[in-house]
C-alpha cells in the first residue's frame, strides 16, 4: 500500500507541537507516549499499521475546535477515529498526523420522542443511541455488525448500513443533522431537527465523506417506534440460482421484509460447523425477516411460504418461538466468527442487483479455486450488498497479496455486473486504487473539488478514498 | 430556448453558452425568483433507461414525464417512495412535471415521514456541470458508499451544481390497501398532538397532516388485513370520526394536501416552511394565518399578504422557510426567496457552486 511520504518538517517539530496541544486541552487529552500511540496504529483493517504523531481526546465541540485551529496553523493533518472499527482503514493514521479519537464524547445530548429525534456525541456507539430510547419503545435503524463498538460518528463517516437498510435504509437516510468543526476550527451547523434543506444540502455529501470534510462532533438522528414484533424464516435451496428466483419473486409480490439474508454453502457449512445452529445441509440458503403485529406476521410468512413452495426449497422453517427465531440469526450472526476459525480473512461488501447473483457466484467460485483460497458469501440480498469472505493465512509469504488480489478481481466483477466497489464499508485505503474501476477520471474529479472547497490543504483524512495519482497536484499544491 | 435531445447535445449547449442558461425541466416548480438567460429545456432527454421490478430499480432519463414513469411503475404493482408532490395549482405552473425537475427541487410529498425525501430514494445519477462536463455518481443499487455522494448533494441544487441528464432511483411496492383516520382537530395544537400520537404508535403511518376544516389525517397503507388492524387501534386510539377506506377519495385528500389545496386560491405570498415538528402550533400562531401542515407538523404551508418577512413573524423555530410564490410573480421579492445561511455554510455553498460552475450560469443566482 502506498502511502505519501511523511512531511518532514512536522515530524522534526513534533514536540513543539504536541506542547502547543497541551497547553489548549486538559492534561489526560493529549497522548503522545509512543507505547500508548500504538494502540492507535491500526482499525480492523490490521495489516496495516502506522501509528500517528499524536492522539488527542476531546471531550466536547469546543475541544475539537481548539485542536483543529492548532493543526491547520501548525499545517498537520488530522485523522479522526470514532472507535476503530473500520474494514477499509478509514482511520489509518500517518506518522505526521493528530490523531482525533472520539471515544470521550459519548453523551446523549437531547432526547425528544415527540420529534422523533436523539442528538448525541459523535462518539457515542451505534447500538448505546438505541439503548438511550428503547425502554420508550423506540430504535435507532442502521445496525452494522459492528454496532457493539462502533461510533456514530464514524458510522456518518462511512454512511454505515447493516442488515436491516430494505426497509430502513442507510445512515444517511436516518441522519437529519450535525454540528461539525471544518480544517480551521469553524464550528458549522449543518441540518437540524428538519426534514430538509433549505440551500445546498452539504449534510447529504458529508455523510459518507469518510471524515475529509470536517470533523462531525455531535449528530441529530431520526429514532423510530419499535414495531409490535418480528419473526424470521429460513429457507434452505438446492441452488444459488434458485435462492436469487425466490428472492425476485418476494420482492415481486409486494412484500416488504425487514431483511433478506443469503448464505452459500461453504458460509453455511462453516457457520454449521462453529455455531451448530442446526441449519439444513444445502446450497443456498434465506433468512427471511417481517415485521408487525403475529396477524400481520402470519399474513406476511403465509405468502413467502406459498412463493417459496413454487422453488422447491428443501427446507422452510418458521420460528414458532423467541428461541427458535434465535436460532435461526444464530448462525448467520456468527458467520465472521467462524470465518476467523478457518484462517485470517479479508472481507468485500461489493453491491451487484440480485437479478446478478448467481452467475456472480458462479465467477466468484470460478475466482476462488484458480487462486486457491476458499471463499464464503454472505448476501444482503434485499439491498444487493454481497460479504465474499476470503479465507488466507497471514503466516504463509504471499498469502495476503494473493488474498487481496482475489479481492480486487471479485470486487472487479461487482462492477462489472452493475455493482459498487462498496456497499457500507467505504473505501478507505482498502479500495482507493480501485476506484478508477468504478468512476472516469471526470468522475473522480467532481468528488475531489467538494474536497478542495471544504479542506483547501487536503490535509483530513489524508491519503484516502482518491488514487494518489489523481490527487498529487492538489496534496503537493497544500505542502 | 435550447432544447437538446441526447446528453452529449446538452453538454455541448452547455460548454458552448455564452451567458446564463435558466435550466427547465416541466417548469412546474419554480421558486418566487426567475432565472436569467437562455432557458435550456431538459425535456427532450426522455425514457426509461432500465427497470428491473424484481431489485426495486429505475433508471430514467431527467426529462421522463412524472406521469409516464407512475404509470410504468404501477403496472408493476410499484411506485416512487417519496410521493411527488404536484404543486401546479398551488404555483400557478401549469406544464408537465419529470422525474429530473422532482429530484432537482427535492420535491417530496406526505410519504417524507415514512419513505424519506426524494434524494433519499435517489441513488444514482449523471448530470452535466457548469463546464459542461459529463458527471457519473452513486450507481443502481441501494447501498453504495463509493466515493463521495455527489448525487444527494445535487438533489435539491436545482441545477446550480450540474443540470441533471439521468437518475437511478429506489423503488417501493405499491400498498394493497390504504385508509385514511380523520381526526377532529380544531387548531394546529390539536393536530400536532394527534399526528405525533400516531408518528411515535408502532403502526407504520405513512402520511399525517392537517387540513383546517377536514381535521387532522393520518394515513396507514399496507396488506389489506394489516392495514384493516393498524386503522382499526389507531382509529380508537386518536378518536378518529371517520376511517376512509375508499381507496380513490384517500388519494384524492392526499393529493391535497401534498399541493396544499386549501391556499390554492389565496392572494398574497406562498411560503413553505419546513420546520421541527413540535414548533408548528407556535408558528402558525405567530403567523395568524391559515395553514396546512404535513409532515406531522413538520411542514407548514401559508399565504401571507404580499412583501410579509414570514420569517420575522414566525420566529423562533428550527428549521428554514421558502417563498415559493410571490403576489406579483416577476417582481424581484423584497423578502429573501431562501433562508439566509450562517456565514460559514454560505461560503461553502458558494464555493461548491464556484467549483461546479466556476462562470456561474446554471440558474445564476437561484440559490444564493
Amino acid at each position: 500500500m502506498d502511502m505519501p511520504v511523511p512531511d518532514a518538517g512536522i515530524l522534526a517539530r513534533r514536540d513543539a507541537i504536541v506542547a502547543r496541544l497541551r497547553a489548549a486541552l486538559p492534561a489526560d487529552a493529549v497522548i503522545d507516549d509512543p507505547a500508548e500511540t500504538r494502540a492507535y496504529e491500526c482499525d480492523a483493517l490490521t495489516a496495516y499499521r502506522c501509528p500517528p504523531l499524536c492522539v488527542v481526546l476531546p471531550r466536547s465541540t469546543a475541544e475539537v475546535a481548539a485542536v483543529m485551529r492548532i493543526c491547520h496553523e501548525e499545517g498537520v493533518p488530522v485523522v479522526p477515529r470514532g472507535a476503530g472499527t473500520s474494514l477499509a482503514g478509514g482511520a489509518l493514521p500517518t506518522p505526521d498526523a493528530v490523531l482525533v479519537g472520539l471515544a470521550r464524547m459519548n453523551a446523549v445530548l437531547e432526547t425528544d420522542l415527540a420529534d422523533r429525534l436523539i442528538r448525541v456525541q459523535a462518539g457515542r456507539t451505534n447500538l448505546s443511541v438505541t439503548a438511550a430510547v428503547e425502554a420508550e419503545g423506540f430504535f435507532y435503524a442502521p445496525d452494522p455488525s459492528s454496532q457493539l463498538a462502533c461510533a456514530i460518528g464514524g458510522n456518518i463517516g462511512m454512511n454505515s448500513g447493516g442488515a436491516h437498510c430494505l426497509k430502513y435504509g442507510v445512515t444517511t437516510n436516518n441522519l437529519l443533522g450535525v454540528t461539525m468543526v471544518l480544517h480551521d476550527g469553524t464550528v458549522v451547523e449543518l441540518g437540524g431537527p428538519q426534514m430538509d434543506a433549505g440551500g445546498l444540502d452539504l449534510l447529504a455529501v458529508v455523510c459518507g465523506a469518510e471524515g475529509q470534510l470536517g470533523i462531525v462532533t455531535e449528530a441529530t438522528l431520526r429514532i423510530l417506534p419499535r414495531p409490535e414484533g418480528a419473526r424470521p424464516v429460513l429457507i434452505g435451496f438446492a441452488a444459488n440460482e434458485i435462492a436469487g428466483a425466490c428472492v425476485a419473486d418476494i420482492i415481486r409480490a409486494g412484500i416488504l421484509p425487514v431483511a433478506i439474508e443469503f448464505m452459500d454453502r461453504p458460509c453455511i457449512r462453516a457457520c454449521e460447523d462453529f455455531a451448530r445452529a442446526g441449519y439444513p445441509d444445502c446450497e443456498a440458503l434465506l433468512i427471511v425477516e417481517v415485521e408487525g403485529s403475529p396477524a400481520e406476521i402470519d399474513e406476511q410468512i403465509g405468502l413467502i411460504r406459498q412463493i417459496a413452495s413454487r422453488h422447491d426449497p428443501v427446507e422452510f422453517r418458521e420460528a414458532a418461538s423467541e428461541d427458535e427465531a434465535r436460532r435461526i440469526w444464530l448462525g448467520r450472526k456468527s458467520a465472521f466468527g467462524a470465518m476467523g476459525q478457518l484462517g485470517d480473512y479479508i472481507c468485500l461488501d461489493g453491491t451487484i442487483p440480485v437479478s446478478a447473483l448467481a452467475g456472480v457466484l458462479k465467477r466468484i467460485g470460478e475466482l476462488s479455486a484458480a487462486a486457491g483460497l476458499p471463499v464464503a458469501n454472505v448476501f444482503h440480498a434485499g439491498d444487493g450488498n454481497l460479504h465474499p469472505l476470503i479465507i488466507f493465512d497471514a503466516n504463509r509469504p504471499g498469502d495476503l497479496d494473493r488474498a487481496e488480489a482475489l479481492g480486487a478481481d471479485i470486487l472487479r466483477l461487482c462492477v462489472a455486473a452493475g455493482g459498487c466497489l462498496t456497499g457500507e464499508h467505504g473505501v478507505g485505503i482498502e479500495k482507493r486504487d480501485l476506484m478508477e474501476v468504478q468512476f472516469t477520471p471526470a468522475d473522480i474529479e467532481a468528488q475531489m473539488r467538494v474536497k478542495d472547497v471544504f479542506d483547501p490543504a487536503w490535509r483530513l483524512n489524508p491519503a484516502k478514498v482518491f488514487p494518489l495519482g489523481l490527487s498529487a497536484a492538489r496534496r503537493g499544491a497544500a505542502a | 430556448m435550447i432544447a437538446p435531445a441526447s446528453e452529449a447535445e446538452l453538454a455541448e449547449a452547455v460548454r458552448s453558452a455564452s451567458g446564463p442558461l435558466a435550466i427547465r425541466g416541466g417548469g412546474t416548480r419554480p421558486l418566487a425568483r426567475a432565472c436569467p438567460g437562455t432557458v435550456l429545456s431538459v425535456a427532450g432527454l426522455t425514457g426509461i433507461v432500465l427497470y428491473e421490478p424484481q431489485t426495486l430499480t429505475l433508471v430514467a432519463r431527467a426529462g421522463t414525464p412524472l406521469d409516464e414513469i407512475e404509470a410504468a411503475l404501477a403496472a408493476e404493482g410499484q411506485r416512487l417512495p417519496f410521493e411527488p408532490p404536484d404543486w401546479r395549482a398551488l404555483l400557478g405552473a401549469p406544464g408537465r412535471p419529470t422525474i429530473g425537475g422532482a429530484i432537482a427541487a427535492n420535491a417530496s410529498g406526505p410519504r417524507r415521514v415514512q419513505a424519506g425525501a426524494a434524494r433519499d430514494s435517489l441513488i444514482g445519477l449523471r448530470a452535466v456541470d457548469g463546464t459542461g462536463t459529463v458527471i457519473r455518481n452513486g450507481g443502481r443499487t441501494m447501498k453504495n458508499v463509493t466515493g463521495y455522494d455527489l448525487a444527494r448533494l445535487m438533489a435539491g441544487a436545482r441545477g446550480t451544481l450540474g443540470v441533471l441528464t439521468e437518475v437511478s432511483l429506489k423503488l417501493l411496492p405499491a400498498a394493497g390497501a390504504v385508509a385514511t383516520l380523520i381526526v377532529p382537530a380544531p387548531d394546529a395544537a390539536a393536530a400536532v398532538a394527534a399526528m405525533t400520537a400516531a408518528l411515535t404508535s408502532p403502526y407504520d403511518v405513512t402520511g399525517a397532516a392537517w387540513l383546517p376544516g377536514t381535521g387532522a389525517l393520518i394515513r396507514i397503507e399496507g396488506l389489506a388485513a394489516s392495514v384493516a388492524y393498524r386503522a382499526g387501534r389507531l382509529a380508537g386510539r386518536l378518536g378518529a370520526a371517520h376511517v376512509e377506506r375508499d381507496p380513490e377519495v384517500s388519494a384524492r385528500i392526499w393529493r391535497d394536501v401534498a399541493g396544499a389545496a386549501p391556499l390554492r386560491d389565496r392572494p398574497g405570498d406562498l411560503w413553505r416552511f419546513s420546520i421541527r415538528p413540535s414548533q408548528a402550533p407556535g408558528v402558525a400562531a405567530r403567523l395568524g394565518v391559515p395553514v396546512v401542515l404535513d409532515w406531522g407538523g413538520g411542514l407548514v404551508w401559508a399565504v401571507l399578504p404580499a412583501g410579509t418577512d414570514a420569517r420575522a413573524r414566525a420566529r423562533p423555530y428550527s428549521g428554514h422557510a421558502t417563498l415559493m410564490r410571490t403576489a406579483a410573480p416577476g417582481a424581484a421579492p423584497a423578502v429573501p426567496v431562501l433562508e439566509p445561511e450562517s456565514p460559514a455554510v454560505a461560503a461553502l455553498s458558494r464555493g461548491l457552486r464556484a467549483r461546479f460552475d466556476p462562470r456561474g450560469i446554471l440558474n445564476a443566482g437561484l440559490m444564493d
